[in-house]
């Protein structure tokens, strides 16, 4: 029995009236742990009890601990009939168990009724002893740490990441069952809202359990999500990514703070020492792994099938040692074959990911996925996880056979989702295949690395904070000697150097040298699911960028409607490929960040909705233009009408270069090749009709190597696209967006932030809709959206949205739901103006400060060494993009062997449908994001952060002061440091009516419900001793209606991370201790020593 | 394509003072929108009527949620449901409670009931405030009323810790119930009305006094919005100024010297000083009498300003006949009663 779970019931107010008589409520608590229940005294006659409650005890063992909620009823006493509830709270005691988080749970929580919403609020303390003897037969996991964050969490370091944990435990959906006939709705609501709880906690635990056995402590961008199955069942799953973490010491987070996320990403590994482990295996690594050689004749094709894309895949897997005499030398292949053992030892080397400590990330190939269309009411054992573990596997194991494929090891920025409409599901997984060092993969590391660092410090330490990125590159004379040249490029453009061979290429690309180092070749285009490197030179700001589809299906049942689905999804998939790639061209961009392309699933149709930020990477080559090519060139007037389509798109990518201020240095065209098309040699890209499989191989545009995206209007549909592709109307002025966490060439963002969600529902109400009427509603709405944003927050101009993330249900026939959330931070606009004048005087276009100026010194010295040395150019260069799909992913791919798409229809139990690849790469330097403090900024939002809502005027109230808690799904608070991690937030309500219009109508009820939400997680935050969440996400929105009947129901499940921050302001005022700079070269160099 | 469902939540509730000020003027959605279109927005912000149509609903939305909380404006401090920064709060509470002017006047002294209400669209015609915002104001002063009724303590001080400083002036009147709206009492206006109210409830309150309230006196039980009866009861004897000749004499001569020469209208003081004093005494001792007491802004100006008026008194006349004619004698109570009396007179001596 290791653990005491003591909980005291204090008071409560604001109370409804519950008996109409007296206008007043007899309430008492009911307190249920497990199967035990405590129950304070009847406080009579008031709205405003005062229980003052023993404390309740109970005695359970940890693994209950993990798996219960602590439930509290408030009813009120009825003589003669039976009690009322008024409402519950449940709290999730996880973030007591262990030491670092929450040691007390106490606060205000608002009491929720599932019908009623919230009814007044309870003030409870909650506190767990947890006995120490906890280690004989571990069934709990207490003590793993839970970050939804998707990267390493701000006063931690990564000591090793681990790699992937996935669990996933179903049940059987309350409100299928039979009782649920004849209970009340309430009822119903609260035994799936318990369920869900307690499956949570289940998850949670065993996922811990995972970690332990791969010796982590952590798990970081924990994802859990629950999927609505119905007949068949409730299905919670999550993944994350196992770590060990250490906390760092607290002098760390006094350093003088400073305001820009990027560095304070650089700072933590700055501050971070080399971990004893990391060094104490030294040498032999590299040797000992040598001897799990990678053999190329090893098959890495999914057992689960789907031949075509085998077959496209095969050849690719062997590019490890098979083409390691090509490259540059032998390093290349060592470091690989390193890694990739210390990989392949894990079934699914994926990461979820999206930022890195610097030097994590060696190369990015591409965005990989893969899709599986499946029917539930085919699972052999519905109550029983193994059917749906199997697809998960499934679709993994694709993945990962892609990443292969692009000459990639591993997985980032990976994660999953699925779409269900009745007894269809649509199985996704998405990530970014990249080469990643092994460094924290594993225990050894290289010396190398130990002794570059050591002689780097003095440098870095004079500067400031930089130094991670360079430091786990085997820069250094020493280790670029030892370990071969061809990893020597400079950090900020390493990443978008291919990975795969340049004469293997998994599908035909455009190489070009990369346009930062010259010395290895980047593709043209590069894809990827993950957040941009902070390394990363960029040009200009970025923008989000959105693709957005709709394609009608018939309506079927079972297998039928599963082949159909699965017949649509290859062309959804390219269109919405083909979109993105022409929008990114019309701004002038040449990259894409935090791609997720949501695959939605309704009775009579199919929705795509991609999102990703485009950004200008130095890099890559500029993009060529979007030429219009018309089809019947013989009639003047329509050769009139194109030429002026031509011009007007050439005006919105001048246009465009100039809002996001992308000015790339003129290179002389010679040494690259020419990055500007000729217009009778550029490749075509082909739009494909999804009806016409002849026409697909008709344009085979993979021959040429131009970079003109040429679209070809051969119908109306396609002149339908091309006016979409104009109508995305640039964000008014002030206003800048992007979905990824920051946003580039903008570093000076002051603390004022608004997180919001929107939800709209709409009606797609068009007589005989047809797949163009359809896109332009879609459009419409996803457009009327955005625009209503910019007019809400017009008052936080000039500011940026960032980390938008929309998601897309099609509730019934015609209905389209799109929620949004998303914060907008306003930034300093003087400051901005002057960090972006940096760049575009330098020719390096680097959004530079003075720092950044600096710390290119020892960026140059390391790598002139390298250049003296001998190096080869002529290493292969590939450049990847999909194929086995049939998707371009570059631009000019498209394979006659994209028939292996309809392959499918065939056994819709394991839908195998697509798949695609996405890849390219750039290079670059350091960009290094200015610290200019932003103090005026900071006054103007203070009194939200820490004000005490007292006001003057209305002096009296004095009993409670709400404090403020600030949510954002970003991982950071800008002009902040957090300072604690207090546990997870991972919160699940139903909410319900049976007077719609009463309650305003379906608006109404859901803006409440949204705001409860808020209010419930504020309240949980603020009770564990936080001021804000980060990383937060709405997981889901399930929203259902019925009009007729006066009712609505709707399930919102959301998570987070409860943190602990400081204003920047307010540490700059504590005394600095002068220890604080100082220290740092002697204190890491002590932990080498240990 | 219609949206059916559209809704935006800020983790900080977003307050347009624009569209809380259409709100509280009661007009309808559309209304709004109309108004904010011919404000121009949609010129300033690039916009579409489709997105101020639902930014439009969004706020409308939001402050229908808040009024429950606005309706006991300590509450919207402690609840937890919108987070809205302290500024913000003060702001929707002051606005929310604000009120026209012209309809506070209308509605002063006259009781808060049903009856009232449904006279409002006259009052509505009258002051061309918004029914719906008249209705909104009236449901303020009743509520105000209703809080404050049972309370013990300062008016003023309980008001202003419940909702804003204004409303005891309202209250003292509903209380009170004061003659306001007959025809020769048009030309005084809210201000001068709530000055008065201020004066009175200054002077003569029990809370005026400026030392604690004698738990043990009869008085301390009173809701503070009554005048404290002992002090009623007393200036029954100032009677006596007035009845007894002598002293009436003495009075007047002491007046009539002081101000000789000082004074343009001295002639008719000399002529009315009886009438005056006898109106300014007896409109104190009437108080007891809440039948009288309706009387007393009628007495006043029915006695005292329509005479002093039609000698063409200026008001600095009356201030220098009102200082004397107090100073002359020296006694707590008259003090007290002639303060508040002064400063009403001179508040209302105007056209």
């Amino acid at each position: 029995m290791p653990g005491k779970l003591k909980v005291k019931i204090v008071a409560g107010r604001h109370l409804p009236v519950m008996d109409r008589a007296s206008d007043l409520t007899d309430a008492f608590v009911e307190v249920k742990f497990g199967n035990t229940t405590f129950k304070t005294d009847v406080y009579p006659k008031s709205l405003n009890p005062q229980w003052n409650s023993e404390w309740f005890k109970f005695e359970v063992d940890d693994e209950e601990l993990q798996d219960e909620p602590l439930q509290i009823t408030v009813l009120d006493h009825d003589t003669y009939s039976a009690n009322d509830a008024i409402g519950k709270v449940y709290i999730d005691i996880d973030p007591l168990l262990y030491s670092e988080a929450a040691t007390v749970i106490s606060g205000w929580f608002p009491i929720y009724d599932t019908i009623h919403g919230i009814r007044g609020e309870i003030n409870v303390v909650v506190k767990v002893d947890l006995f120490n003897d906890l280690n004989r037969f571990r069934q709990s996991s207490c003590g793993v740490k839970f970050f939804c964050t998707t990267s390493i969490p701000k006063c931690y370091r990564a000591v090793i990441i681990h790699g992937f944990v996935e669990e996933l435990v179903v049940n059987e959906d309350p409100e299928y069952q039979w009782i649920d006939r004849i209970r009340t709705p309430r009822a119903s609501n609260e035994a799936r809202q318990r369920l869900i709880s307690l499956m949570s906690g289940e998850l949670q635990r065993k996922i811990g359990l995972k970690v332990l056995e791969m010796r982590g402590n952590a798990v970081v961008g924990y994802l859990q999500c629950f999927d609505l199955e119905g007949e068949s069942g409730l299905v919670v799953r999550a993944i994350g990514t196992a770590c060990t973490l250490d906390k760092l010491s607290n002098t760390s987070a006094f350093l003088p703070a400073c305001n820009s996320p990027s560095k304070e990403m650089k700072e933590i590994p700055f501050n971070e020492d080399p971990n004893p482990n990391t060094y104490s295996s030294g040498p032999s690594t590299p040797l000992k792994n040598q001897t799990y050689s990678f053999s190329p004749s090893k098959s890495y094709s999914r057992q689960s099938s789907s031949s075509d894309t085998d077959l496209s895949l095969t050849p690719k897997t062997g590019m490890g040692s098979g083409s390691a005499g090509k490259e540059g030398g032998p390093f290349k292949t060592l470091l690989r074959q390193q890694t990739q053992s210390a990989l392949e030892q894990r079934e699914f080397p994926f990461f979820t990911l999206t930022t890195f400590p610097p030097g994590f990330l060696v190369h990015v190939g591409g965005v990989v996925s893969a899709r599986s269309v499946k029917l539930l009411d085919r699972i052999h054992n519905p109550d029983e996880p193994e059917t749906r573990d199997a697809w998960w596997a499934e679709i993994r194991q694709e993945i990962k056979s892609h990443a292969k494929a692009l000459g990639c090891h591993a997985v980032v920025g990976y994660s999953e989702s699925t779409s269900i409409c009745e007894e269809v599901c649509i199985l996704s997984a998405s990530g970014t295949a990249a080469v990643l060092n092994p460094r924290f993969l594993q225990d050894g590391t290289m010396e190398g690395c130990l002794e570059q660092r050591l002689s780097w410090q003095p440098g870095f330490f004079s500067i400031g904070s930089e130094k991670g990125e360079v430091d786990f590159f085997p820069q250094s004379q020493d280790s670029s000697s030892l370990l071969g040249i061809e990893e020597a490029s400079p950090p900020g453009c390493g990443f978008c150097h291919i990975p795969y061979d340049e004469l293997n290429m998994p599908f035909p690309a455009h190489l070009t040298y990369c346009y930062n180092c010259r010395k290895q070749k980047v593709p043209d285009v590069l894809f990827t699911t993950i957040d941009l490197p902070v390394e990363a030179i960029v040009i200009g700001k970025g923008c989000l960028i959105q693709a957005r589809l709709c394609r009608l299906k018939k309506k079927a049942q079972a297998e039928a409607n599963a082949t159909s689905i699965s017949n649509l999804l290859p062309f959804m998939e390219y269109e919405v490929h083909t979109q993105l790639m022409n929008k990114l061209k019309l701004r002038g961009m040449n990259a894409l960040f935090g791609l997720r392309i949501q695959i939605t699933v309704g009775e009579n149709m199919l929705m795509g909705l991609a999102s990703a930020t485009g950004v200008y990477l130095a890099a890559l080559p500029t993009p060529g233009g979007i030429q219009i090519a018309g089809k019947t060139p013989n009639d003047a007037t329509y050769d009139q009408h194109i030429s002026h389509m031509q011009k007007k798109i050439n005006d919105t990518i001048a246009k465009n270069k100039e809002l996001y201020e992308i000015n790339p240095p003129e290179l002389p065209e010679e040494i690259i090749g020419s990055p500007i098309p000729e217009p009778r040699q550029r490749s075509r890209l082909l739009r494909s009709q999804s009806e016409s499989s002849d026409e697909v191989t008709e344009l085979d545009l993979s021959h040429g190597k131009k970079d003109a995206f040429v679209l070809e209007i051969d119908d109306t549909d396609a002149m339908e696209d091309v006016h979409s592709l104009l109508t995305d109307v640039p964000p008014p002025s002030g206003f800048y967006s992007c979905n990824t966490e920051i946003m580039p060439g903008i570093n000076n963002w002051t603390p004022e932030i608004q997180m919001f969600t929107a939800v709209r529902v709409s009606r797609l109400s068009t007589i005989n809709p047809t797949n163009q009427t359809l896109n332009k509603n879609f459009n419409d709405l996803c457009e009327n959206l955005l625009k209503s944003l910019y007019f809400k927050l017009r008052s936080m101009v000039p500011c940026c949205l960032c980390h938008v993330n929309f998601t897309v249900a099609l509730p019934e026939d015609e209905l389209v739901q799109i929620a949004v959330t998303a914060v907008a931070i306003t930034y300093d606009k003087n400051q901005a103006l002057q960090a972006n004048k940096a760049p575009t005087e330098k020719s390096q276009q680097r959004a530079s400060t003075d720092n950044e100026e600096q710390l290119q010194f020892p960026l140059e010295l390391c790598s002139d060494p390298l250049s003296s040395q001998p190096f080869s150019p002529a290493k292969e260069v590939l450049e990847g993009a999909s194929s086995h799909t049939g998707i371009p992913a570059a631009q000019r791919v498209l394979k006659s062997h994209s028939g292996s798409w309809f392959r499918a229809g065939t056994s819709p139990e394991i839908d195998r449908c697509n798949s695609w690849i996405e890849l390219i790469k750039l290079k670059a330097q350091t960009i290094r994001r200015g610290s200019i403090k932003t103090t005026t900024s900071l006054e103007k939002a203070s009194p939200l952060a820490e004000g005490y809502l007292r006001h003057r005027s209305v002096p009296s109230c004095t009993n409670s002061t709400v404090s403020v808690v600030k949510m954002t799904p970003l991982s950071f608070l800008p002009g902040a440091k957090i300072t604690k991690y207090l546990g997870i937030i991972n919160m699940f309500f139903i909410r319900e009516t049976t007077s719609l219009r009463e309650e305003g109508g379906v608006s109404g009820f859901l803006h409440a419900f949204i705001a409860e939400v808020f209010a419930m997680v504020r309240a949980h935050v603020a009770a564990l001793g936080g001021n804000a969440v980060v990383s937060y996400i709405m997981k889901q929105c399930v929203f259902m209606e019925n009009p007729n009947k006066n009712q609505a129901q709707c399930l919102i499940n959301v998570s987070g991370d409860a943190v602990i921050f400081v204003r920047e302001s307010e540490l700059e005022m504590l005394p600095v201790q002068p220890s604080t700079a100082a220290p740092q070269p002697t204190s890491s160099a002590g932990d080498v020593t240990t | 394509m219609s949206s059916d469902l559209d809704v935006f939540v800020g983790n900080t509730t977003l307050i347009d003072e624009e569209v809380y000020r259409l709100w509280l003027d009661g007009h309808s959605v559309a209304e709004a929108v109309a108004r904010r279109l011919r404000g121009g927005v949609l010129e300033r912000e690039g916009t579409s009527v489709a997105v101020l149509q639902s930014d439009t609903r969004d706020h409308y939305r939001t402050f229908q949620m808040l009024e429950r909380l606005l309706h006991a404006p300590p509450r919207l401090l402690q609840q937890l449901l919108f987070q809205i920064p302290p500024e913000r709060q003060a702001l929707l509470v002051q606005r929310y409670y604000a009120f026209d002017e012209a309809l506070a006047r209308e509605l002063l002294g006259k009781k808060l009931s049903k009856g009232t209400k449904k006279e409002l669209d006259e009052v509505s015609a009258r002051t061309g405030v918004g029914i719906r915002s008249c209705r909104r104001q009236f449901d303020n002063f009743k509520r105000v009323f209703k809080a404050v009724e049972e309370l013990r303590g300062p008016l003023a001080e309980n008001i202003q810790q419940l909702f804003l400083l204004d409303y005891a002036a309202i209250v003292f009147f509903a209380n009170s119930r004061f003659e306001t709206g007959k025809r020769r009492l048009q030309f005084l206006s809210f201000a001068d009305f709530a000055a008065c109210a201020q004066s009175m409830m200054g002077h003569w309150s029990q809370g005026a006094l400026g030392e604690p309230p004698d738990p043990r006196a009869p008085e301390a039980a009173e809701p503070d919005g009554d005048l404290p009866k002992s002090f009623l009861q007393d200036l029954k004897e100032l009677k006596v100024l007035v009845a007894d000749k002598d002293l009436l004499d003495q009075h007047k001569s002491l007046v009539c010297s002081a101000l000789r020469g000082k004074i343009s209208v001295y002639n008719e003081l000399e002529a009315n000083f009886k009438a005056l004093s006898r109106a300014l005494v007896n409109v104190g001792g009437k108080l007891t009498h809440a039948r009288d007491v309706r009387d007393f802004f009628v007495d006043l100006v029915e006695k005292v300003i329509e005479p002093c008026r039609s000698d063409k008194w200026s008001p600095g006349d009356l201030r220098l006949f009102l200082t004397h004619y107090t100073a002359a004698r020296h006694q707590a109570l008259w003090e007290r009663y002639m303060a508040a009396i002064t400063a009403c007179l001179l508040r209302m001596y105007h056209d």
